[in-house]
């Protein structure tokens, strides 16, 4: 196959990649969209593998179908609620593949580019490893925080902001080392040194950041990984790369910018690492009393209500009650009541995440609503549903200057008729911030496991 | 432990300090019930009912005092009027005794308790913080007394309480006028309001205008600043000056009102006299007054306790066992809070209490412990203080924004300076085939910015599958290598190959799982 061929099947991969996101845009077009993707991608790689460059068929095949047959099972295997870890260790692979190309890069002395040309793109293998080993790092922790084989508690080292430092500055003066020694040919110590920094810089900014803050890890190591791609691309002059690495990496940034606005914090804040610690005066201390309430108690409540709010979060991923909920949605739509799900951007661990517990448990979509849709339409809730979610529905966001979720947009429960507050504990939740919506007059507490409470309610509901 | 319960004795007293629901809830704390024959049959609850439940039902109060070790009542011990003798002598030595006592007012009795070594817990001195609200026996009380207030009131009034315009003529609504909006105020204002009428409602608290008109009634403002607040949230009497204007207002109101509800108590003193005589005379014919205040003498002049007398063509109710008239549903609420005090009282739930007086609640209740009075108890610590406290802190957390080194404008320009900068530097030194990636590497992220803002937040997930399944784009940077000479080159594209494509299968696969999800 010519390169002009090449290239060109590049470019129509390109387009079908930018149709393959803005087909995300809603729920209708989202398979075509997925579909398209695929499409560009078999043929990046069927136009790549059959160019003039390649003739090892065999460990080319081999790598491609033991690959991919690892990738179906996975897919195939996992579980929703455990779709952080997922996309977390997926972009810990891209890291480590950026990582693995631009050694491969580096080692190719078949090029015969000279001079500035020789001098930028040995900064650009430089960068590529350095952004491919910072990702792959910190997503084998996001994966390891997500799924508790971590402590999900920030790890603050002192001096954290210091020894971030100290790491750039060791990788900036690696790097010049690498220039210089790449020059007469040699350059793989300071590679591998900066390498091993980079590694550790990766761990130590996601060690540093809380469970709370996981859905900005998340996107912000989405964008990582397509700056990775990008990277990779300018070193091996190949535009496909550029492209989609570019739109990776944008796609990240956005997701990190609307969860840190979801969360009113800032961007570097979040990446500084800690939650909280930042905050001015004590936060005021929540005294009241809590009304708790049973599963028969909680039936009676909703059948006399007419429009209910179901607010999910984290805990409903962990207790695995989305189908309970389900049902007992498909229960009260069918008794006429109008159920609605308000959703907070940063509830779960990912974005986006209840969004699709929900549509697996078979919620129709459109009764699931964003938080901004619903936000002026409390007064008209009769009763709302809180299943283990806690600082998104924390009024001190709202009322408390001092609290350290302060200014963060929040589901305002609190303003419908009754609210009732599924917990297994009084514990705080990730923040570790008191939340004053337990004690307030219409509140009521339904203590327990959120499924099988849920499950009681069912049985009330329908008994 | 044993808790009994006995037949009220006193005159016109229907309650019955247990039910069989609140009795259950009781033996699952681990006490053992039993009630003495008969004690709920005026309250609509057979022997039966409590048996089903797993109460044992005991004969003659006597044997029923003497077994308890636990005696649960609704009045304080009186004369019993069939065994002439007094009931704390059938309460055993070193008893407890649970039930309203107002021990300000029953010196004596207090002093006979006390002989007897009993514990007694008087559920008319729960304290009023947030955590007792759902042993506040007063309050449920009062809700009860507030609510029969306006069902006796209906019954006197010879109209209806809600306008009508009828074929045969229109029917103007009534208006009642609830003086003192607490617990009872508040009830009697709901079920005014829900009956039809026009209600009215005036308290010398400020702070209540809200809750009243939250109600849909209307607050009758005086024009007078003075703060009606006393300790623990109850009214306190007020200066002469403002009663005089109150009274002007009330003399008004009477002209105009059908029905009035007075609710206005100031513990530990004589019920204070709100409608005077005059008052009654100038309301219209076939009026209603409702005094709850009857047992402290009254808030009408005219009133006369436990009777309804008519006056100057006016009908003046002054019951005062308004709870009682209602019996089954105060039983309900006053054993449901009984159990609560007992939850409170038993935090083992093995079904021993303990007396325990480090606890705000429990220390506030007692008012006799093993034979000695501890009634007064310290006055309780609001949990209003401490909100107050913030508000005051709030405003200096405000005025002390932090001060930035860099000026303002600058901090604006300061990003776009420095990206300027970077793109001139990168202009100055970069060969022309670098521009031309760098061109395509930029337009780039510009059409990613574009389209991924019209992404639907609720598909953010298989957002970022898709864009981990695309960015194994990084494959092709392996495939090319892979055939270039070298061992250890081979075997890292190789990896790299197998790694993305890991990525690339099951990230479009997964999104497509999930997208099939999302359904109507």
């Amino acid at each position: 196959m010519s390169q002009s061929l090449v290239t060109m099947s590049y470019i129509v991969a390109t387009i079908l990649f930018i149709l393959s996101l803005s087909g995300l845009s809603n729920q209708e077009t989202a398979r075509r969209g997925n579909y398209y993707g695929m499409l560009g991608m078999a043929i990046a790689i069927i136009a790549t593998t059959l160019s003039d460059s390649v003739n090892s068929y065999i460990i080319l095949l081999l790598a491609l179908l033991i690959g991919g047959s690892i990738g179906v099972k996975a897919a195939l295997k996992v579980e929703m609620t455990q779709m952080p870890e997922l996309v977390a260790i997926m972009h810990s692979l891209v890291g480590m593949a950026a990582v693995l190309v631009g050694y491969a890069n580096f080692m190719d002395g078949s090029s015969t580019i000279t001079g500035v040309e020789k001098t930028i793109h040995e900064v650009e293998i430089y960068v590529g490893v350095l952004i491919g080993a910072v990702t792959f790092s910190g997503s084998v922790i996001a994966f390891g925080k997500l799924s508790e084989r971590i402590s999900g508690k920030p790890v603050l080292l002192p001096g954290r902001h210091w020894l971030n430092l100290g790491l750039l500055i060791l990788a900036i003066g690696f790097g010049q080392m690498f220039l210089s020694q790449a020059e007469s040919g040699g350059g793989t110590l300071p590679l591998l040194l900066m390498t091993l920094v980079a590694l550790a810089f990766g761990v130590h900014m996601v060690m540093a950041i809380g469970g709370a803050d996981m859905p900005v890890v998340v996107s912000m190591l989405n964008s990582y990984s397509g700056w990775a791609a990008a990277a990779t691309g300018f070193m091996l002059s190949n535009d496909l790369l550029i492209v989609t690495g570019a739109l990776v990496g944008s796609s990240g940034a956005i997701l990190s910018y609307i969860m840190c606005r979801a969360m009113n914090r800032h961007f570097l804040g979040v990446i500084a690492g800690g939650f909280g610690t930042a905050s001015g005066g004590a936060a005021a201390v929540i005294e009241g009393e809590v009304h708790p309430v049973d599963a028969a108690e909680t039936a009676q409540i909703l059948l006399a209500a007419k429009h209910i709010m179901i607010i999910p979060g984290y805990g409903m991923a962990v207790a695995q009650a989305q189908h309970t909920v389900n049902e007992i949605t498909k229960l009260l739509r069918g008794k006429g009541k109008k159920v609605g799900f308000g959703i907070h951007p940063v509830a779960g661990r990912m974005p986006g995440h209840m969004n699709v517990l929900l549509a697996e448990a078979k919620v129709p979509y459109d009764i699931v609503y964003e938080m901004d849709e619903i936000n002026d339409e409390w007064d008209e809730v009769d009763v709302s549903i809180v299943i283990g979610a806690n600082d998104i529905v924390n009024p001190s966001a709202l009322d408390d200057p001092n609290s350290p979720i302060a200014g963060m947009p929040v589901l305002q429960c609190w303003k419908g008729e009754t609210t009732i507050v599924m917990k297994r504990s009084m514990a705080s939740g990730y923040a570790g911030v008191g939340n004053p919506l337990f004690v307030k007059d219409n509140t009521r507490m339904l203590f327990g496991d959120a499924n099988k409470m849920l499950q009681e309610v069912l049985k009330d509901l329908k008994g | 432990m044993k808790i009994g319960v006995p037949k009220e004795i006193h005159d016109g007293e229907r309650r019955v300090a247990t039910t069989p629901e609140a009795a259950e809830q009781l033996i699952k704390l681990g006490f053992s019930v039993c009630i003495e024959s008969g004690a709920g049959v005026n309250a609509g609850i057979s022997d039966e009912a409590y048996k089903e439940a797993g109460v044992e039902i005991v004969k003659t109060a006597k044997t029923l005092w003497k077994k308890s070790d636990i005696v649960m009542k609704v009045r304080a011990p009186e004369q019993h009027p069939e065994l002439a003798i007094d009931e704390i002598e059938l309460l055993s030595q070193g008893g407890h005794l649970i039930s309203f006592i107002w021990p300000a007012q029953n010196e004596q009795l207090m002093q006979k308790l006390a002989a007897k070594q009993a514990t007694v817990l008087a559920m008319d001195s729960v304290p009023r913080i947030s955590r007792a609200q759902k042993l506040d026996a007063l309050s449920s009380m009062a809700n009860i007394a507030g609510y029969r207030a306006v069902v006796e009131a209906a019954q006197h009034f010879g109209r209806f309480f809600t306008g009508q315009i009828t074929a045969a003529g229109k029917i103007p609504p009534a208006k009642v006028l609830v003086i003192g909006a607490g617990v009872a105020g508040l009830a009697a204002i709901g079920a005014a309001k829900g009956m039809g009428a026009i209600v009215r409602a005036f308290d010398t608290r400020p702070e209540v205008k809200e809750q009243i008109e939250s109600m849909d009634a209307e607050f009758l403002m005086l024009d007078f600043k003075e703060e009606g607040s006393g300790a623990g949230g109850y009214a306190k009497t007020m200066s002469k000056e403002f009663i005089e204007a109150e009274m002007a207002l009330f003399a008004r109101q009477a002209m105009e009102v059908d029905i009035i509800i007075t609710t206005a108590l100031i513990p530990g003193k004589p019920a204070p006299k709100l409608i005077t005589k005059g008052m009654v005379e100038s309301m219209r014919s076939g009026s209603v007054i409702v005094d709850l205040a009857a047992e402290q003498g009254g808030n009408c002049e005219l009133t006369e306790k436990d009777k309804v007398v008519t006056k100057h063509d006016v009908t003046i109710i002054g019951y005062t066992n308004l709870p009682s008239r209602l019996a089954n549903q105060s039983s309900q609420l006053y054993a449901t809070n009984l159990r609560h005090l007992l939850t409170e009282l038993c935090p083992e739930k093995n079904g021993t209490i303990n007396v325990n007086m480090d606890d705000e609640v429990i220390r506030g209740s007692t008012v006799i412990k093993e034979g000695k009075i501890t009634w007064p108890p310290p006055p309780p610590t609001l949990s209003v203080a401490p909100a107050k406290a913030n508000e005051a802190a709030v405003p200096a957390v405000v005025t002390a924004p932090k001060k930035s080194l860099i000026p303002e404008p600058l901090k604006q320009l300061l990003p776009l300076l420095i990206g300027g900068l970077a793109l001139f530097g990168i202009g100055s030194a970069a060969p022309v085939t670098f521009m031309s990636h760098f061109t395509v590497f930029v337009l780039a992220c510009f059409v990613g910015y574009q389209v991924i803002w019209n992404v639907t937040p609720a598909l953010h997930t298989p957002l970022m599958s898709v864009t981990n399944a695309i960015s194994g784009i990084i494959v092709i940077g392996a495939l090319v290598q892979i055939s270039a000479p070298g061992f250890l080159i081979t075997v890292l594209a190789g990896l790299s190959i197998l790694i993305a494509s890991i990525n690339i299968a099951g990230g479009f696969l997964v999104t497509r799982r999930m997208l099939e999800m999302f359904r109507k």
